[in-house]
């Protein structure tokens, strides 16, 4: 269980973006661009060189989250030594204002599989994710957010729901938790559960951070709608939604805007992070 | 039913496997093309790091022939790390197993080539000598050893691989002819710069890099090539700040 000193989540309740390396100038030489960046992690691990300049650039001028694509907390296997050693140097200097990764598995026998695996929710998998927590907060001193996922299927053996194994697992390890609405609203469209059901059973008093993305459409075999969390456009309108409906019950948290294929130019990003803004502003503080 | 993460990869890289059972809809149906989601994100995001890996192979080959390529490489080499940014380290052996490929000899030290431009560019940084360093007596200088930046590559190749990059990434570069190339990659600021070395360079380069003195390493490269153009290949590595420090030795007199 986490020491409550390590608990330093220190996003300001307002906009952030995705940071992208083609905003680089642009971000810099706006007056008022967005109130946080958020990297990921993997980009980053690199010896020197331009990414790493431009990080410690950036994170003069603006709080910097740490999201991490890459650690695979749910897998089978031990997490890999080497790259928490990686986290834990990144985390180390950098000293972000949040760090959050994700419910998900994406390593196994060594392979990295490049995308985030869905876990059945067991007892299993909970003391599984649990332990790989406490490892991570420990090596890397600090609490972490842990992000629910995109789901597109579901698995016969799972006993919890989503909402209750991370309530669960965010007791167990002290962490918190990094609320993806657009991840909600997928997996609500693709196993037709109802996503207001979903936030109201989910623990808002743990969440540290709010993302948001766009999705594509598809159908699956029997015509049903499968949305893919692409993060390559436009938040959608059922999605702002969601999102006035937890910032109602929540109250003003730090929000995110993903986008990370088809990066489109900074205004329309920006236009982005400003519709966030307008969703905080509708919160009483 | 559970289902393994061995199982679950497995079927994720092979997309003729069947899909593991105890994956469901939400009517309980078996997941089918649900799956086929993770298969084509593991798949495309794999393929995307390699064209952006290996833009010049992705052109020699063709965009449509570098996916097909990537889709089997990247099922015999999945990533072993989490970073993207060194993805691809066995592809040029790969290339050079391809016996469809065997016309385009070249290929892989193209490849190699890329590589080294990628880790030139994510390489630590470093301080380059100051311009003067080697201003010092021309006995001095003999004796004298160098050390190099992280970001510094050398690349030798049977081929003109230096040419082909060029021709494939500068508009107006001129149309490789056939020879042996060896290229110098130095990172001035934050982008690589790859350069042609004279003949002999990049034998004298290792020899530094073995802890050669400059007049030791000279002498074995002359003795191979007569030809070796000392000052033009100091000059290159000076100008790429790739020297971050020139250690003199004085003889005991």
């Amino acid at each position: 269980m986490l020491d409550d000193a390590l608990r330093s989540n220190r996003l300001p309740a307002a906009p952030g973006v995705g940071y992208k390396p083609q905003h680089f100038a642009q971000i810099l030489e706006q007056a008022q661009p967005v109130a946080w960046l958020e990297i990921h992690a993997e980009n980053y691990m690199g010896d020197g060189g331009r990414p790493l300049a431009q990080l410690r650039h950036l994170s003069e001028k603006f709080p910097i989250s740490v999201h991490g694509v890459g650690l695979s907390i749910g897998g089978e296997g031990p997490l890999d030594a080497e790259h928490l050693a990686r986290l834990k140097h990144l985390v180390g200097w950098l000293d972000p204002a949040s760090f959050s990764e994700h419910l998900a598995w994406s390593t196994h026998d060594s392979h990295f599989l490049n995308d985030l695996l869905p876990l059945p929710y067991t007892d299993a998998t909970l003391a599984r994710v649990c332990e790989h927590i406490d490892q991570v907060q420990e090596v890397v001193g600090r609490q972490m957010l842990l992000e629910n996922p995109s789901s597109y299927l579901a698995f016969e053996e799972s006993t919890w729901s989503e909402p209750d194994f991370l309530r669960e697992v965010s007791q167990r390890t002290g962490c918190g938790l990094l609320l993806d609405v657009n991840n909600v609203f997928v997996s609500a469209t693709n196993l037709e559960f109802s996503p207001q059901g979903y936030i109201d059973a989910y623990p808002l008093d743990k969440v540290g951070e709010i993302h948001l993305g766009g999705h594509d459409e598809d159908q699956d075999d029997h015509g049903h709608p499968l949305l893919i969390d692409s993060h390559g456009r436009e938040v959608v309108d059922p999605v702002w939604a969601l999102l006035d409906y937890v910032l109602d019950k929540s109250g003003p948290k730090p929000l995110l805007v993903e986008w990370d294929t088809d990066v489109p130019d900074w205004p329309v990003l920006r236009a982005e992070a400003d519709r966030a803004q307008a969703a905080l502003d509708r919160v009483p503080a | 039913m559970s289902v393994s993460q061995t199982a679950f990869r497995a079927a994720l890289l092979d997309p003729s496997a069947a899909i593991p059972e105890g994956l469901l809809d939400a009517a309980a149906h078996p997941a089918g093309r649900r799956f086929n989601v993770y298969r084509n994100n593991v798949a495309a995001s794999l393929t995307e790091a390699m064209h952006q890996a290996f833009p010049v192979i992705a052109k020699l080959l063709g965009a449509q022939n570098m996916d097909g390529l990537s889709g089997i490489f990247l099922r015999q080499h999945p990533p072993s790390s989490p970073l993207m940014m060194f993805y691809g380290e066995a592809f040029p052996d790969f290339l050079a197993g391809m016996e469809q490929l065997s016309h385009l000899g070249y290929l892989p030290d193209v490849a190699r080539l890329e590589l080294a431009l990628r880790r030139a560019y994510h390489a630590a940084d470093s301080q380059a000598a100051p311009a003067d360093a080697l201003a010092i007596p021309p006995e001095d200088i003999m004796n004298a050893r160098l050390e190099f930046a992280p970001s510094m590559q050398v690349l030798r190749s049977e081929w003109p691989i230096y040419s082909i990059w060029r021709f494939n990434s500068e508009e107006g570069a001129p149309k490789p002819e056939p020879g042996a190339q060896d290229v110098l990659i130095t990172r001035p600021e934050y982008d690589p710069l790859p350069q042609l070395l004279p003949a002999g360079g990049a034998q004298w380069i290792a020899g530094l890099q073995a802890g050669k003195t400059i007049g030791v390493a000279f002498e074995e490269t002359a003795a191979q090539s007569p030809e070796f153009d000392l000052g033009a290949t100091l000059a290159l590595l000076l100008q790429g700040g790739a020297i971050t420090s020139v250690i003199i030795e004085r003889l005991a007199k």
